[in-house]
């Protein structure tokens, strides 16, 4: 059972990963080479889902994909404990903190800016679908430049058999299971695999990256 | 708790071709996702404790520790008055990460 949920889990990025790479074109990284930014601070996401835990759950998700991606990752924790001491309580608030702001108080060369689109499970009949979708986007504190932008989504699905009531009963148990654990908060790892990672679409490499300090 | 990190370790892996995590991750993000969805539970001296047997593994393999975990430890000594150990972690902090220089300046020159 475990090893089909995480065949399932894997599967799906997977495919997400080759659609992506062959149906669109490379995103345009002028800005983000003529500006490589050495540390991120990123902010407590915007939240348009109906999940009210959701911006926390992501945030805490966050740090790795982007320090593994060679970055300098504000704590985030502390980030935002020092923004709601210093008057910004919401994430909408903290978003309008000016870019001079976060460069001579925080210290950081880039803000990156995250809005969850989607995050939850939703129950069709027999079979259930969690989705996260995530916005990035990441503006350099000097100039007030977009570096880079993107949208990345991870599904994890609960389909039928085909047997209606076996699917039924399997529903039922899926639905009992999935509201006792934050079952979206495990996606978010998928979508951010999605959001940072893919070639020519993701974040391109940080100074602690040891590819770039090869150089 | 482990297991979504591994997965995503282990998909970053496949999409990076099979680069292993760069730092030891121990139970950062897990506490900090725990200090948001049950703080009765994950209380600053329980993160201590899981944050610095997280340390002591990572310095016994000779691994470095992400961005963020001293000054996340530092924090939460703080907050159970441990002031000297915090300006400890914040210092390490700012050694292994010189971009974090201007915010723990900040929060060493804050009183606990």
């Amino acid at each position: 059972m475990k090893a089909r949920l995480l065949l399932r889990v894997l599967l799906v990025p997977l495919l997400g990963l080759l659609l992506a790479g062959c149906a669109t074109t490379p995103y345009d990284y002028t800005n983000y080479r003529a500006h490589p930014p050495r540390s991120i601070l990123v902010l407590p996401p915007l939240n348009e889902s109906t999940a009210v835990d959701a911006s926390y759950s992501y945030l805490s998700t966050v740090s790795f994909p982007l320090a593994e991606a060679g970055y300098y990752v504000f704590p985030v924790a502390e980030v935002d404990h020092f923004l709601k001491e210093n008057g910004m309580p919401t994430p909408g608030e903290m978003h309008q903190i000016p870019l001079d702001k976060a460069r001579d108080i925080l210290g950081a060369d880039a803000v990156l800016y995250l809005t969850i689109k989607q995050y939850g499970t939703k129950y069709v009949v027999v079979s259930s679908v969690t989705t996260v979708t995530v916005s990035g986007k990441l503006v350099d504190t000097r100039t007030g430049l977009t570096l880079w932008e993107g949208t990345g989504t991870a599904q994890d699905n609960s389909g039928g058999s085909g047997n209606i009531i076996a699917d039924l009963i399997s529903a039922a148990l899926t639905q009992v299971i999935n509201s006792s654990v934050d079952h979206a908060h495990a996606v978010c790892r998928l979508t951010n695999v999605q959001l940072f990672t893919l070639k020519d679409h993701g974040l391109l490499d940080g100074p602690y990256h040891p590819k770039e300090s090869d150089k | 708790m482990l297991r979504p990190l591994l997965l995503a370790a282990l998909l970053a892996g496949l999409a990076g071709c099979v680069t292993p995590p760069m730092y030891s991750w121990g139970h950062y993000e897990d506490l900090l996702y725990a200090s948001y969805t049950s703080p009765d539970k994950a209380t600053p001296d329980l993160q201590i404790t899981q944050l610095e047997a997280d340390l002591q593994k990572a310095r016994a393999a000779n691994r470095p520790v992400p961005p963020g975990f001293h000054a996340h430890l530092g924090y939460l000594y703080y907050q159970v008055g441990k002031a000297d150990l915090a300006q400890q972690e914040f210092q390490t902090e700012k050694q292994l990460f010189p971009e974090s220089a201007v915010f723990m300046d900040r929060l060493l020159a804050k009183k606990p």
